[in-house]
């Protein structure tokens, strides 16, 4: 027996020499909240890394856990990476962001960066994208294309970035159509196929024609395909799951905003901050317009690159809230902390918001 | 050909102690055959999952404060399951501790004083016992079935927690995002070491001594092991059912409750809409695991510890997927429970003959 | 499609998998085993048959592996409790760990892939709908109406008695731990081919649990478990159709309608001196070594 043990920590001792070989290549560690095959938000940040290892697979090696849940365990997944001698972590979900900081007070030689969070440290970084403005574009296409006025969100969690999608698709939505409906849904789950598919037969069944949603699962189109039905892909393009009922995608796009990061701590430049990149930065994208008329693809590419270079803002005044008071005065427009904070409708939306 | 089971004149001690390790290597050899399906050295992989979380002073603190939970929830639930009363919803127990516990934090935020600490975990043991009470009465009152309904609050318990992160414990200063305000100074649970051993390890130990004690040595002890053997046995001898229903029910949701809270206010730092990766279901391999015994709790504990940590390493250091971990714990029960039988039965292979 | 023809839809393809489920539960149970492991082979029979699906093309087979799969992992439980003679409440958990965990090591690859759906037949339904209430009559008339049933239920309500007639109690208790394995790998297959074809780990979300559930509230009476998968099926569409109307009702009160609805149901029936006693199969739950 203890022959064996010896042999067991032999073997353990050398695959941490093994491991030391690699030393003068970075190390770049990712913590995942899902699995990579998600289709979702997980499978889009392991996209990223795949090119991150594409670009720099000479000079950076990386290493990735996924399905880590939020909380205690979270700690350890990142303290775990910090201690094999990773010198960048991307923690890729907004419940690591206490977890993220505790380690990072004790790593203080370690780089890291939260995603969706909103708290810095010398050596934390943080990063979003602005999803809201694929929001409005597909909001508008969807008052464009509905034949009922009616259309059905499934929402994941009432937090700001799911809220500030909704506003922001029945902004687009209103600036066809300013007598458009919106149902929602809640869930209550990032990913859930059965219910997410129930919500959008529900949905379906009220009139709505058009389903877009805030969750990662592929089902509301599944369902929106065998219904005859619209709707939008999540997070990566799912037109494989609904080849007639997609009409576009947002597409999530970490891989360039990883590549430039990794290089800022090759170089030495890397310094902490807080990145929220939309349209304009490349982060996010829609995928290729189908099945539409072709004035409707059109306008939509035309609203994609207003937003683009900021001629068009999604949270521009005026905007009015559910119960008629004024959100934005006209000729202003929605600074960032208030759309980071947002816990309020646009007039228009039909559901009460969970407080 | 076919087994059969002839019943042993009385348990057998040697199996009583050989039938875990026998546990333990049938799942590493199926370890190994899984490991070598995927591709992988057996003995390397078995190397860093078993053998990895025990080679550093950080990775042992680490598996303390992963164990610690799970024996506390374990140790309540032996008592249940002697009992044969089952209580398989500790997870909302947990939750329930866990709110209750919160409750000081949350809404007293202002309050420190060193009685803070002992309130709030006497809240939250207080929770997971009210929480546990429930099936306990249902089953008493009306006969309803324990397991159903202790699994359905599991459910309601973790919808309820959600709906309070989310709506009004919500940090007023977290820009709307689902978590309570961080627990501070008398909150928070002492640590000891430079990682993150805290108090709820202490009371994991406590918890394991005192029913040791009241198992072996006390007369509620007796009644509860009677009343598992022999439930009609138990009657005669004037031990009620339904008092054992309560008893159990009140101590592991008790249990449970106080876990709930340590892991709050100890390495989570504050609520969350998921407090748990599901400590209250992995307790049921501990409970049983240790032979539905205290001291053995503690070990079975440490021992799921390990193969939640040796998961991680897996997949960090070789690309296992984590839903290894599961196939591990589910194959570990069920190779302790096939095991089981040698310590009652002798097995003997025997010719077809006639019927059963 | 009118709203409430939809509405209509919705429920049933909601409340199927927990027909088939509970139904083939429910002759395990009759039989005197409890088997708590249903989540589990659910999770297994749902990604052998969407793999099966996916790699054949033909929806049929995935069928045909779902239900093979439920089958073979009930095996293991019957093996364990009835060979072994293991605790079956113990067992059961443990099916349902090392099935929740091998159902998501195998179904690793096939997340993400568009899966095969098991095509509709008539008015919008698919044949397992209709086969689920075929299943409950045939389990109806088979458990009450002839000789096989009689013995299923002599080895449930007393496995001495049953044994000192001569039946062969662990044998009929194999056939019937294998129909319901059999009856959970189909109800995960429907999840994965018809309901959502598609796979991801946490599909069954609970469905074997609220199975065994409605084996409870149903006492034992097939037609009744149907009435209760229904009923539950009901509770969980119309929940979002109360969200969907913009009414303000917390939603994690509404989702967690079905598990106190569930509860109720529970107390109701198991109110003590109703029938519910008399229906629960007297050995349930109870390991039989037979005396040589």
């Amino acid at each position: 027996m203890k022959k064996l043990l010896g042999g067991f920590l032999a073997l353990a001792m050398g695959l941490a020499i093994a491991g030391a070989s690699a030393e003068d290549k970075l190390k770049v560690g990712f913590i995942y909240v899902g699995p990579v095959g998600d289709h979702g938000w997980t499978y889009q940040h392991d996209q990223g890394r795949l090119a991150l290892e594409q670009a720099l697979g000479d000079k950076v090696t990386t290493t990735f856990i996924e399905s880590v849940s939020e909380g205690p365990d979270a700690e350890r997944a990142i303290e775990r990476l910090a201690r094999d001698g990773h010198g960048l972590i991307f923690t890729t979900s907004f419940g690591f962001m206490e977890s993220t900081l505790k380690v990072a007070e004790r790593f203080p030689e370690v780089k890291f960066e939260h995603a969706t969070g909103y708290k810095q440290a010398p050596n934390v970084a943080t990063y979003s994208a602005r999803f809201y403005e694929g929001r409005y574009v597909i909001g508008q296409i969807a008052a464009r294309t509905s034949k009922t006025g009616i259309a059905g969100y499934i929402a994941s969690f009432p937090i700001p970035e799911v809220v500030s999608g909704i506003n922001a698709f029945m902004l687009g939505a209103q600036s066809v159509n300013p007598e458009f409906k919106l149902k929602v849904v809640w869930v209550n789950s990032w990913y859930d196929p059965g219910k997410e598919a129930d919500a959008a037969k529900v949905l379906i069944g009220q009139g709505a024609d058009i389903i877009t949603q805030h969750t990662d699962s592929s089902a509301p189109l599944q369902i929106a395909e065998a219904q005859g039905a619209h709707g939008f892909g999540q997070a990566s393009d799912m037109i494989k799951f609904a080849p007639k009922a997609q009409l576009t995608s947002i597409l999530d796009n970490w891989a360039d905003y990883y590549v430039e990061r990794t290089k800022a701590v090759l170089d030495g430049t890397w310094a902490s901050g807080d990145v929220w990149g939309g349209m304009a930065a490349g982060m996010v994208r829609m995928a290729t317009y189908t099945n539409l008329p072709e004035d409707v693809a059109k306008a939509a590419a035309e609203t994609e690159a207003r937003i683009k270079s900021g001629e068009l803002l999604v949270f521009a005044g005026p905007i009015k809230k559910q119960d008629g008071s004024v959100a934005v005065e006209a000729g202003k427009s929605l600074p960032d902390p208030d759309i980071l904070g947002m816990n309020w409708y646009v007039a228009g939306v039909d559901d009460t918001l969970p407080q | 050909m076919r087994l059969v089971l002839e019943r042993r004149t009385e348990s057998s001690p040697r199996m009583l102690l050989l039938s875990p390790l026998l546990a333990i290597g049938l799942t590493l050899a199926s370890g190994a055959v899984i490991f070598s399906s995927l591709g992988l050295d057996p003995l390397l992989a078995l190397a860093v999952y078993f053998v990895e979380p025990l080679s550093s002073l950080w990775s042992i603190e680490e598996l303390i404060v992963k164990a610690a939970p799970l024996v506390l929830i374990g140790a309540g639930l032996a008592v249940c399951y002697l009992a044969n009363v089952w209580n398989i919803g500790a997870e909302g127990q947990f939750t329930a501790g866990a709110i209750a516990g919160s409750i000081i934090p949350v809404m007293f935020h202002g309050w420190q004083s060193p009685a803070v600490l002992p309130a709030m975990l006497l809240l939250g043991a207080a929770g997971g016992m009210a929480y546990g009470a429930i099936p306990a009465f249902l089953k008493n009152r009306f006969g309803a079935n324990e397991i159903l309904t202790s699994l359905m609050l599991v459910y309601v318990a973790q919808l309820g927690l959600d709906w309070l992160v989310r709506g009004p414990w919500r940090d007023p200063a977290g820009f709307n995002f689902p978590q309570s305000v961080a627990f501070e100074g008398w909150q928070a649970l002492p640590t000891w070491g430079g990682g993150r051993v805290h108090l709820g390890a202490l009371l994991a130990l406590v918890a394991v001594a005192v029913l040791a004690v009241v198992l072996s040595r006390t007369l509620r002890g007796f009644e509860i092991r009677v009343l598992g053997r022999a439930p009609r046995a138990g009657g005669f001898a004037g031990f009620g059912r339904e008092r054992a229903v309560r008893f159990c029910f009140l101590v592991s949701g008790g249990l449970a409750g106080l876990a709930g809270i340590c892991e709050v206010a100890g390495p989570s730092g504050q609520l969350q809409p998921t407090i748990s990766p599901g400590y209250g279901f992995t307790a049921i391999i501990v409970a049983f695991l240790g032979r539905l015994n205290p001291v053995g709790v503690l070990l079975a504990g440490l021992l799921l510890g390990v193969s939640y940590l040796g998961g991680e390493a897996a997949q960090a250091t070789l690309g296992v997927s984590d839903k290894i971990v599961r196939v591990f714990q589910g194959i570990l029960l069920v190779s302790i429970l096939a095991c089981d039988t040698l310590i009652v039965y002798r097995i003997r292979i025997v010719a077809r003959i006639g019927r059963t | 499609m009118g709203a409430l023809e939809a509405v209509i839809l919705t429920i049933i393809t909601a409340s199927t998998p927990l027909l088939i489920a509970a139904i083939g539960e429910l002759v395990a149970e009759r039989s005197g085993v409890l088997n708590l492991g249903v989540e589990g082979m659910m999770a297994i029979g749902a990604v052998s048959g969407f793999g099966a699906a996916l790699v054949t093309g033909s929806p049929g087979l995935g069928i045909l592996a779902g239900i093979g799969a439920g089958a073979g992992l009930s095996l293991l439980f019957a093996f364990l409790t009835l060979t072994l003679a293991a605790n079956q409440v113990a067992t059961g958990l443990a099916l349902t760990l090392l099935g929740l965990g091998l159902a998501g090591l195998i179904g690793e690859p096939l997340v993400g892939q568009p899966g095969v759906k098991l095509a509709p037949v008539v008015l919008g339904l698919d044949v397992l709908v209709f086969a689920s209430f075929l299943l409950t009559a045939a389990v109806a008339y088979v458990l009450f109406r002839t000789r096989l049933g009689l013995v299923i239920r002599a080895v449930g309500t007393s496995h001495h008695s049953a044994h000192a007639l001569g039946h062969g109690v662990i044998a009929v208790r194999y056939g019937c731990v294998m129909f319901g394995g059999a009856c959970a790998g189909l109800a995960g297959a429907y999840l994965s081919l018809a309901y959502t074809p598609q796979w991801i780990e946490t599909m069954t979300a609970g469905r074997g649990w609220i199975a065994l559930a409605l084996v409870v509230f149903a006492s034992w009476r097939p037609w009744r478990v149907a009435i209760g998968a229904y009923l539950f099926g009901t509770v969980t569409i119309l929940g979002f159709y109360v969200q969907a109307s913009g009414i303000g009702i917390p939603s994690q009160f509404l989702s967690s309608l079905p598990y106190l609805v569930t509860i109720a149901a529970l107390v109701a029936l198991s109110g003590k001196g109703t029938f519910t006693r008399i229906n629960t199969p007297a050995c349930l739950g109870q390991s039989f070594v037979p005396d040589r």
